[in-house]
């Protein structure tokens, strides 16, 4: 890991996105929670980095860690988060608002609830407009019609007086999407964009982030549970378990060829249209909850191929060709052998 | 808009129907209106007299249609005590008794919200903590109470505001002021301390708890995410979003502040509606007693009315759905 931050360092492929080592705890009563344990991935210029996880994995808290907005009693605890360059996990809270919105923006999941009721579809653009961008009332009212069009919304300059119920659930999201990129943000953060929408909506969404990324160069990181949508989107994926990256590499590889056994189970839990009646993998028991972690690899009670070192050590990611997997299977180093 | 505001309408209209029969009855209720107004000697003849010129021989049917007709038009009948017209008498007091109330409110409001809105975003601090326990006092203390400890600090004690009465007033027509003298209103603080102390400490923990309840609301987060101000989340998404229930709290109190401004009258001895209710009710006065209820219900049911409709105004989302239902 530590090579593969060394060679993006140069600043000509300098990532958008860096996150270095990144833990997040949480106080609560029974001690401290530790939500996300030495998480690093990088997100170049443009791409789509899926991150895709069971429910409390971790993938929402990383993203709400990089822009800032973990709330106490939680806290980032360690590590690094760097935005082109620019370290940002410990920026004074004002210059950090400024980057939100601005250079980092983001979609969350429910559509219908990220809207104010109150107040105009447009205000609510404008506002954002004018909090990070130096234009008149005019120019960015202009500019929000042509952010409203661009993210698909048919005749914006009538939609823009409109009020927040006055959208479906697929429409609201696209102003929610314009809402995140109205000032040309560097990177967009899509946690769950889809997954309060209907199926038929949730495609046209999907194309929408993809097509923006694309046309801007927008670094994309589109948190999911849904293995199909990273496959459809993403140039990268990062498999999250536990609070930890299990596995990370290109999204063909990884699909293709899990590595990790974590990765294995999620990606033969995808059904297939080829029409094979063979019975879908599923994963015995569950996630461990934070406060009941397990020694060793966090995977090892569930895991098939677990051996005496899983229950001991935990593994550390490890590069294994275009991927970089977190697990013993894979550790060529040999160790004095506990077996 | 137009239809949901008729029909609001007539159903105030129906309530003031309902509480016409009650204001009515009490008429037959409370004992032989003849016996309050004669003198025990008078002879047999003379109060049939009274009873034929005040229409009371007239079957009942017949009087209710003519109470409800008077009273349509404000003529609520003749005091017992006073030997003048209810109307009049109520329009006499009316000005000092909305004074107050306007007074007390706009206290209320304007401290609560400001006391809410602090205790919400600067929940752990030792002044959000005091406001807490005040309001606590202030919910829990009897009006009179806090009328006359009042008194007795700033009216016995320190001998800065006066104890009782309007101060002097300036006649604006057919209205008085006290709000353009100074001893009227240095007469005001002490009242409309008292009967808004409750108000404010209602609307202070309601602006409360539902800052709090708003801040956590996704719009919020997606609004902070989104690198607006600090200033611009609070004041303007989230504030707005909280005064759509203080609005109604704060349009229905202003009625129960006008109705039980009768204690803090009292205690006060401010000359207005509630002062007089309280006397009629000692001398059985009943066309008073009954003109009040009216005029209270009124006012209730107008407020009720404007709060309705100040809700469309205020949330887009009712405007929809009641332009849909209609």
């Amino acid at each position: 890991m530590r090579k593969t931050f060394d060679k993006s360092a140069s600043p000509m492929t300098e990532p958008v996105l860096s996150v270095r080592n990144l833990r997040v705890e949480f106080a609560s009563r029974r001690g401290t929670l530790r939500a996300i344990d030495d998480v690093s991935f990088d997100i170049a210029k443009g791409e789509v980095l899926g991150v895709v996880g069971e429910s409390g994995a971790g993938k929402s808290v990383t993203g709400l860690a990089v822009i800032g907005l973990i709330d106490p009693p939680g806290r980032i605890a360690g590590g690094e988060i760097h935005l082109a360059g620019l370290r940002i996990d410990n920026l004074p809270q004002e210059e950090m608002r400024r980057i939100r919105g601005k250079r980092i923006g983001m979609i969350f999941q429910d559509p219908l609830t990220s809207l104010n009721p109150l107040y105009r579809v447009g205000d609510q653009i404008i506002e954002t407009i004018r909090t990070h961008l130096n234009l008149s009332e005019t120019a960015a009212r202009r500019r929000a019609i042509d952010l409203l069009a661009e993210v698909g919304i048919p005749a914006p300059e009538k939609r823009i007086d409109g009020y927040p119920h006055e959208f479906s659930g697929g429409m609201r999201q696209r102003v929610v999407i314009a809402l995140a990129i109205c000032a040309e943000p560097e990177l967009i953060i899509a946690d769950e964009p889809t997954t309060a929408l209907d199926v038929s909506v949730q495609a046209q969404i999907i194309s929408l982030i993809k097509r923006l990324g694309r046309d801007h160069g927008t670094a994309v990181m589109l948190v999911t549970h849904d293995m199909g949508v990273i496959a459809e989107t993403s140039d990268r994926v990062a498999v999250m378990y536990a609070g930890r990256v299990a596995e990370i590499g290109p999204v063909q590889d990884v699909v293709r060829n899990p590595l990790h056994p974590y990765a294995k189970g999620l990606m033969g839990a995808i059904p297939t249209l080829a029409g094979d009646d063979k019975r879908l993998v599923q994963i015995p028991g569950s996630m461990p909850r934070l406060s009941a972690i397990p020694r060793g690899c966090s995977f090892n009670p569930r895991c098939a191929f677990a051996f005496d070192r899983c229950r001991v050590d935990r593994p550390e990611p490890l590069p294994r060709g275009t991927q970089s997997v977190a697990c013993h299977l894979y550790d060529n180093v040999p160790t004095e052998s506990a077996a | 808009m137009l239809a949901f505001t008729l029909r609001r309408a007539v159903q105030a209209i129906g309530v003031m129907f309902a509480v016409g029969i009650i204001a009515f009855s009490m008429f037959r209720f409370a004992g032989d209106p003849v016996n309050q107004i004669v003198s025990i000697d008078t002879p047999a003849a003379e109060r049939e007299a009274v009873r034929k010129s005040l229409g009371l021989d007239d079957p009942v049917p017949v009087q209710f249609v003519r109470y409800f007709g008077d009273a349509a038009q404000f003529k609520f009948g003749v005091s017992y005590q006073f030997r003048q017209p209810v109307s009049a008498l109520l329009m006499e007091r009316m000005p000092a008794t909305l004074e107050l109330a306007i007074c007390a409110t706009v206290f209320a409001m304007v401290l609560g919200i400001l006391m809410g809105v602090y205790s919400a975003l600067r929940r752990d601090t030792v002044l959000a903590k005091l406001f807490q326990a005040v309001s606590l006092i202030g919910i829990s203390l009897p009006t009179f109470l806090i009328g006359i400890l009042l008194i007795y600090l700033f009216a016995v004690t320190l001998g800065w505001l006066p104890s009782f009465g309007r101060g002097d007033v300036v006649k604006l027509g057919w209205w008085t002021t006290g709000l353009l003298t100074l001893s009227g209103l240095k007469a005001l603080i002490m009242p409309s301390i008292t009967l808004g102390l409750f108000q404010m400490t209602l609307i202070m923990r309601l602006v409360r708890a539902e800052m709090l309840e708003v801040l956590r609301t996704d719009y919020i987060r997606f609004a902070r995410a989104r690198g607006l101000t600090t200033r611009a989340i609070h004041f303007g998404h989230a504030l707005k979003n909280t005064l759509i229930p203080v609005i109604t709290v704060a349009g229905l109190q202003f009625g129960s502040v006008i109705a039980f401004s009768i204690i803090t009258e009292t205690v006060f001895q401010w000359p207005g509606m509630g002062l007089l209710f309280v006397q009629a009710v000692q001398n059985v006065d009943i066309p008073i007693m009954a003109a009040y209820l009216l005029m209270v219900s009124l006012i209730f049911v107008t407020i009720n009315l404007v709060v309705d409709i100040l809700y469309t105004v205020v949330d887009p989302r009712l405007r929809a759905t009641v332009g849909r239902a209609t």
